[in-house]
């Protein structure tokens, strides 16, 4: 499986570095269209986890250490829990209780038609909420993956 | 009479039942592993016919990416082959 190091061939390095921003963009995109359409904060973390699981694969799991540590990562998904309790303790004390959606009804934030399409801006606080979970979600799945093919390297020598 | 849902599930869940078995069967790990992928990712396709495309998204992006993901990690520090008679 691994020639050269632990990279894979030319054909499998290419063909996921073409993938993996096209990955990313749609696990953006399950994310926060997730209170209009299926999927939400766990599908779209999980489709982007699979992205970075793909450049593991197919580079890795030194590079990809080198070009994302993982600290960052557990940075990033602690960030994404810290996004998550605030706005929820917001909603607490602008509002009536906890996670309470005070967003809606603002005029940046919850035009919501009677009936139809809703536009994108039309769930208040959900949208934040999903890119909260989706940070999360990346950063902890990503980190799993990265830390279990970095341990197995280090375990062969 | 039988419609196309009727005929839709019968091939899915005798699909999914015979890659499972393949992948049972299998002494290549790597093969194995391919099986209950591809046993993942009908699963996800028999979630999106019963009308629930939530789960069908979660299923094809867990089990069929990042489950793959980790057992191919794990058989590149192990061994490929399973023990026992060849």
């Amino acid at each position: 499986m691994n020639e050269n190091g632990d990279r894979m061939s030319i054909i499998v390095q290419t063909i996921a570095s073409i993938l993996f921003p096209l990955a990313l963009i749609f696990s953006f995109y399950v994310i926060m269209h997730g209170h209009l359409t299926p999927g939400g904060g766990f599908q779209g973390g999980a489709i982007g986890a699979s992205a970075v699981a793909l450049l593991i694969v197919a580079f890795g799991a030194k590079y990809v250490e080198g070009k994302m540590e993982e600290e960052n990562l557990s940075i990033f998904e602690s960030l994404g829990g810290l996004v998550f309790v605030i706005v929820s303790i917001l909603g607490f004390f602008l509002a009536a209780t906890f996670l309470t959606n005070f967003l809606v009804g603002e005029p940046l934030f919850g035009i919501i038609p009677a009936w139809g399409e809703a536009p994108l801006n039309s769930g208040g606080v959900l949208p934040i909420l999903n890119l909260a979970v989706g940070m999360k979600v990346i950063g902890g799945l990503a980190s799993v993956v990265l830390i279990l093919a970095i341990a197995s390297k280090e375990g062969e020598k | 009479m039988m419609g196309l849902f009727e005929i839709a599930i019968i091939l899915l869940s005798a699909s999914m039942i015979a890659s499972a078995i393949i992948a049972i069967w299998f002494k290549d790990l790597l093969a194995s592993i391919i099986a209950l992928a591809v046993m993942s990712l009908l699963l996800s396709l028999y979630f999106y016919i019963l009308q629930a495309p939530d789960v069908a998204i979660a299923e094809a992006g867990v089990g069929a990416c990042l489950t793959t993901a980790i057992l191919i990690i794990t058989i590149r520090s192990t061994e490929r082959m399973e023990e026992g008679e060849k």
